[in-house]
Parts: structure tokens; C-alpha cells; sequence
């Protein structure tokens, strides 16, 4: 089954270059004006967006994500309403790629088969579910692909050669590397040692290799695009946009521009990085 | 049917399931140190030295074993109220001391354990979550002996609550990291911990203080805590010459209740009760989630939780810190399923009252954790006869509680 993220990935593979890909979280700082700013993405140089599903307690993220979701649930965003709003998305666009990211309980509680079969309907192409590892696939990994979702998955500095070929074996779309060990937002990712660790993801894969954590301005970005298939950029555009905010957490008028803005120079960043010599 | 096939006991499965609750719910950093960890106890618990550690250390570190002492006053009292309704009951009520322990709580034989097979696994700094503090007294304790850095996660708001343990960790060396984020309780210590744990897998240890988590840890720490139910088995033994009739213990995270349980559970003849936290009572805010929640995955397991018809957690609530937490070990989420366990809840003010009331017979103040116990024995005891022998988790005692009972006490003679 080919779903837009690998036919986005074929595309890029033919422009011989790599994949900007940027994480915000759905409803944050409240469902219209987060959905003016995804709409706002694929323009500003967006090839693949991952959209968080706000969690009360997110234990992989850091302070930026977290008060980003607390926003977006104080704003009442629901998992029926993110699904909603990518729905409304792709009224308009129907072939970015969109991947829903966050943790397992709320799908859990919407019911995992019911939440498949919406989030096709909605138009979400896959899924990166943060507390669900190799050995858990049966609960939403297995029914995912059999639904004909990618379920993408994380590689990170401790998923060592003796490890890699379980954490890939149900991987689809693209493999996920977590460049540094920590939450989101922290430190910044070392391109070399990041260039050697998707040469070593690479050797047991032909999934493309997406990189994320610490990367937070358009020189990173391209520095990790230079070495993977794709730099993924969360926090920094999170920052963006919380900067945005009036005193009372609020959307202003600056606010989509302020992540457009920044997402354009970040794919500018994309763009200009040198084809990877594979 | 085997015995064996019926067996209470044989939990968890391979992967950690103890019917459809626990499991290994982590972000793939963390899977790795899950997979070294069980492989490093499964090593430890088949090797005579660290047994031989693990005696000795309990013996003359601890102070075990813990006394079971016949609370005779307590067992009178509750006699003469079912006396004076017209009945002739009155259980004979037998306190495990656990608040006996070196460090004032049941936490410690826990710690113990993880930190030795910390040692094993050669790590040198460890973390950890705590509500009331009792566990990261315990956590600070142990790294003190054994030369080891401490970081405890601790919830702003029990921070302020229960500030004579953050003094003592203080004292003994630790960090204490008060945690601003969501409510500020023991769910946020956790998420905290584990924030730090996957920032700092390559040397660091999470010892975490009850029977909750990824597997290993809440079959491991069920068998640190099962000392309680072992020594307790003998000493009814010695004293009654037979088992006992009943069990009672509180349940936050559930970690002093397993211990005790775990080693009757096969015993049809025993009756065994948990007791969670119903806080400011079951139809407002409280902390009970098997008798208020349902199952869902947070903290790396799968298990009964308080959350909302979108699944995000509930603030729970009780007046004890060491309950106030919206799940419950996973152990205890099957027990519930399959009716081996019965699940009752004290509020905040039947608590409040068992407290004053074993100060006033005993001469034994408890936690405020284990007074949720004491006040449904109150009403179970009376309703039990004579010759029934009933055994209560004393979990811990309740010199860290004396400020904020006192203050609440004091606030309602004005």
C-alpha cells in the first residue's frame, strides 16, 4: 500500500533532496488558530507535518511541548477534535503528508480500532506513538499497518545493531532517529556523530531516515539534511509560536506568521543543504 | 485443575503482563535499560551473595524483622463498640510495624534491593519519584551508605506538605528537585524522573518506589516488599499457631499492600482488603482508581486509572501524599479483576480520625497513608469475631505528618 508519505519521499528522492519536516502540537493555542497555522505549513516549504495530540502528562517532552499541549487542552482540544481538524486540512491539500505523534493513552481510550478507522477517514497517513516500543505492536503498531497507516518509529543513540532489527522489523514511511538521548527541546544534535548513526540505521534499512531533536535553526537543519533523508523541527517552531502569545497565552494577529516564518527559513535551510553522497 | 494453574502467585507472564495490566509502555530510549535491568535481576535474585547481602543488610541495617504486635487497647475498643450494638464481636487486630524500619517506613526494603542491583549493574547515580518523601528518604538513605549520587523528583505542592522529609534528604546528601509541572504531585515526580532517566540512561538508575512502571519493576519490587507477608506468616505462626484471618493494607502505588498480600494470596481461607485514598469523598475529588477509575497506559504500564472520557489523567487528590496518585500498580488492577482482592477507600476524614485514634490507644502515630487502613479496620473488626485474626499494614509512621495534621487540628479549635 502507498500512502503519501512514500510517495512524498519518491518525489524528494527525484529532486535529490531531503525532507523538511515540522512537528506542532494540534490545538495549541486553540483548535482555529492552530489549524490556520498548518494550513499555512505546506507553503512555507513543509514536506511532511506531524501534528501532536495534546496529553496531560507527556514524559518524552520538554517544558516547550508541554506547556504547548496544556495550552491546546486548556483551549478544549479533544483527540476527536484533532482528528477534525486534519479533516478540515485536507479539504484543501491532499497530498502533504500528515502524522499524528503522542502517547498511547488517549488513542487507547478512544479505541484503537475506532481511531484507525477515523484517522484514515480524516486523512493521516501515519502514526509515531511515543510509549509504544517493539514489544507492545500487537496493542496498535500490527492493527495500524493492517489499516494501512505507517506506524513510524523511534531509533535512538541506545537502539544499539543487536536492537535495530526489532525496532525496524513493523516500521513503515520512515524511521524516526532521536539524535541526542533526553526529551524534546534540548540539547543540539552533533551532525557528525548524527551522520554516522543513520549510516548505521541505513545499513539495516531502506526506509528513509528522518532526524529530530535539537535542531533549532536553519544552519542545523541544514546540516542534518545533509546527512539523512529528512530534519524534523519541533520545539524552535513550538517557541515560535509561544512567543507569539499575548500575556494571557492568547493568539495574536502575528502569530501563524511568526511559524511560517520561521518555517520557511528553516526549509530554506532544507533546501540548500548538499545532496547526500549515497 | 493443578494448583499451579490456579495459582495467584505466578504473575507476570514474559512480557510483564499480569492478565491484561502492566506491559512495557516507554519510549524506545528506555527500552534498552528495561531489557538490561530485568536480565541484571533475574541474575541477582539466583545469586547467594546478593541473597546473602540482601539478609544480612535487612537484619542489621533495617532492623528486621519488623515486630507483629497485638494491638490490645485498639482490638478492645472495637470490641466494645460492637459490644454496645448489641454484638459480640471484635477481631483481634495485629499491627505489622513497619514504620519500625530504619527510615520510618516499608520503603526502605524496596530500595534496598534496587540499589544492590544498582551496584551490580555499576551505576553510579540514581533517581528517584516521591509523594510523602518516604521513599526518597529511603533512596537518600541507601546512596548515603553506598557512596551514590541522589536526585530526588518531588512534587512542589508535597514539597510543602511534607517538608520534614525533604529536610532529612537533604541532610543525607540528595537533591531534591521540586516539580513545577501539571499538579504538582507525585504523577508529576514521575513524569519528571523519567525525563531524567531518558536524558540520562547512560549511567543512571531509576529506583522507583512502588509496584507500578515497566516490567521489571513491579514484579521486582513485589518481591522486595514480600518480605512483609513472609515474616508475617511465621510470626502469626509463632504467636496464634496458624494463619491469619484477614489482611488490611493501604494502597496508593500499592507497594506495602503487594508485600503483605502476595505470600497468602494462595490461601483461600484469608480474606484480604486494600484500602485507597477516597479523599475529599468518591463522588468529588479523591485518589481511589480502582473503585473510581478505569484501565488505561500512563508511566509504563497498563493499568486502572483517573482520567477523563478523552483519556487524559484527573488530578486526584487525598489529604496523604503518599496516595495522592491517579493509578495503582498493575498487580493490584488484575487482583481487583478477578476478585481475589476486595478494594475499599477512606477519606480524608476517616483517615484523620484512625490517626488520632491509634496516637490515643497505642501510643503509635501512623502515617497518614497507613490511617486509611486503620479506619476500615475500625469498621471491619467489629463486624469480625473474636477468634478472627486480622493483620494491618502499619506502612509507616506519622512523625512527618505531624505538622499538617497539627495545623488542621489547630485550625478547627478556632
Amino acid at each position: 500500500m502507498t500512502t503519501r508519505i512514500d510517495t512524498r519521499f519518491a518525489e524528494l528522492r527525484k529532486q535529490g533532496r531531503s525532507a523538511f519536516v515540522t512537528f506542532l502540537m494540534a490545538g495549541d493555542p486553540d483548535p482555529a488558530t492552530s489549524l490556520a497555522i498548518i494550513r499555512a505549513l505546506p507553503k512555507a516549504g513543509a514536506d511532511i507535518i506531524e501534528i501532536g495530540m495534546p496529553f496531560t502528562d507527556p514524559m518524552a517532552d520538554g517544558p516547550a511541548v508541554q506547556a504547548a499541549g496544556r495550552r491546546a487542552l486548556d483551549a478544549g482540544m479533544t483527540l476527536t477534535g484533532t482528528l477534525r481538524m486534519i479533516g478540515e486540512f485536507r479539504k484543501d491539500d491532499d497530498s502533504t503528508p500528515v502524522v499524528l505523534m503522542g502517547y498511547y493513552n488517549p488513542v487507547y481510550i478512544y479505541g484503537v480500532e475506532k481511531f484507525l478507522d477515523d484517522a484514515r477517514a480524516a486523512g493521516v497517513d501515519g502514526l509515531i506513538v511515543v510509549d509504544l516500543p517493539p514489544e507492545e505492536d500487537s496493542e496498535l503498531c500490527i492493527p495500524a499497518m493492517k489499516a494501512g497507516l505507517n506506524f513510524i518509529r523511534l531509533a535512538t543513540p541506545t537502539t544499539d545493531d543487536k536492537r535495530l532489527p526489532a525496532v525496524l522489523a513493523n516500521t513503515s514511511g520512515f524511521v524516526y532517529y532521536v539524535s541526542i538521548t533526553g526529551i524534546t527541546g534540548s540539547a543540539a544534535a552533533d551532525s557528525t556523530a548524527v551522520g554516522a548513526a543513520v549510516g548505521r540505521i541505513k545499513r539495516h534499512t531502506s526506509l528513509p531516515v528522518c532526524v529530530g531533536f535539537g535542531i533549532r535553526t536553519p544552519d542545523a537543519a541544514r546540516g542534518i539534511a545533509e546527512r539523512s533523508d529528512g530534519a524534523v523541527v519541533g520545539s524552535a517552531l513550538v517557541d515560535a509560536l509561544s512567543a507569539s502569545l499575548d500575556a494571557e497565552g492568547k493568539a495574536t494577529s502575528g502569530t501563524v506568521q511568526a511559524v511560517a516564518s520561521l518555517a520557511a527559513a528553516l526549509a530554506e535551510g532544507v533546501r540548500s543543504a548538499r545532496q547526500a553522497a549515497d | 485443575m493443578s494448583s499451579l494453574r490456579n495459582s495467584f502467585r505466578s504473575g507476570p507472564d514474559e512480557r510483564g503482563h499480569f492478565g491484561m495490566f502492566g506491559g512495557r509502555f516507554v519510549a524506545e530510549t528506555l527500552m534498552p535499560l528495561i531489557l538490561d535491568l530485568e536480565k541484571a535481576y533475574a541474575d541477582a535474585k539466583g545469586d547467594a551473595a546478593f541473597q546473602r547481602d540482601m539478609a544480612r543488610y535487612r537484619k542489621d541495617y533495617i532492623g528486621r524483622p519488623s515486630p507483629l504486635y497485638f494491638a490490645e487497647r485498639l482490638t478492645e475498643h472495637l470490641r466494645e463498640i460492637s459490644a454496645a450494638s448489641g454484638g459480640a464481636g471484635g477481631a483481634k487486630i495485629y499491627l505489622k510495624r513497619e514504620e519500625l524500619n530504619h527510615t520510618g517506613s516499608h520503603k526502605v526494603n524496596n530500595v534496598l534491593g534496587q540499589i544492590l542491583v544498582a551496584r551490580r549493574m555499576g551505576k553510579k547515580r540514581i533517581i528517584a519519584e516521591t509523594g510523602a518523601g518516604q521513599h526518597g528518604v529511603a533512596t537518600a538513605t541507601l546512596c548515603a551508605r553506598f557512596g551514590l549520587d541522589c536526585v530526588v523528583y518531588m512534587g512542589a505542592v508535597d514539597v510543602a506538605r511534607q517538608e520534614p522529609n525533604v529536610i532529612r534528604m537533604e541532610m543525607l546528601g540528595a537533591k531534591v528537585v521540586p516539580v513545577q509541572s501539571g499538579t504538582r504531585t507525585l504523577k508529576d515526580a514521575m513524569n519528571e524522573a523519567l525525563r531524567d532517566w531518558v536524558t540520562n540512561v547512560h549511567d543512571t538508575f531509576y529506583c522507583i518506589g512502588t509496584v507500578a512502571g515497566p516490567h521489571p519493576y513491579p514484579m521486582m519490587v513485589r518481591d522486595f516488599q514480600s518480605i512483609i507477608g513472609e515474616e508475617t506468616r511465621w510470626q502469626m505462626q509463632e504467636v496464634e499457631g496458624r494463619l491469619p484471618d484477614s489482611l488490611i493494607a493501604c494502597i496508593g502505588g500499592g507497594s506495602n499492600a503487594m508485600g503483605l498480600f502476595h505470600p497468602f494470596l494462595d490461601e483461600s481461607s484469608v480474606e484480604i482488603f486494600g484500602v485507597e485514598a477516597a479523599g475529599h469523598g468518591l463522588d468529588k475529588q479523591h485518589a481511589a482508581s480502582l473503585t473510581g477509575g478505569r484501565p488505561g497506559v500512563l508511566h509504563g504500564n497498563r493499568t486502572y486509572l483517573l482520567m477523563d472520557g478523552d483519556g487524559q489523567i484527573e488530578d486526584a487528590h487525598s489529604i496523604s501524599a503518599g496516595l495522592d496518585y491517579p493509578g495503582i500498580g498493575p498487580e493490584h488492577s488484575w487482583l481487583h479483576e478477578t476478585g481475589r482482592v476486595t478494594y475499599l477507600s477512606a477519606t480524608d476524614e476517616e483517615a484523620l480520625g484512625a490517626f488520632q485514634l491509634l496516637s490515643r490507644l497505642e501510643g503509635i502515630i501512623p502515617a497518614l497513608e497507613s490511617a486509611h487502613a486503620i479506619a476500615r479496620v475500625i469498621e471491619l473488626a467489629p463486624r469480625r469475631s473474636k477468634d478472627h485474626l486480622m493483620v494491618v499494614n502499619l506502612s509507616g509512621r506519622g512523625d512527618k505528618d505531624v505538622p499538617q495534621v497539627g495545623d488542621i487540628l489547630k485550625g478547627r479549635k478556632k
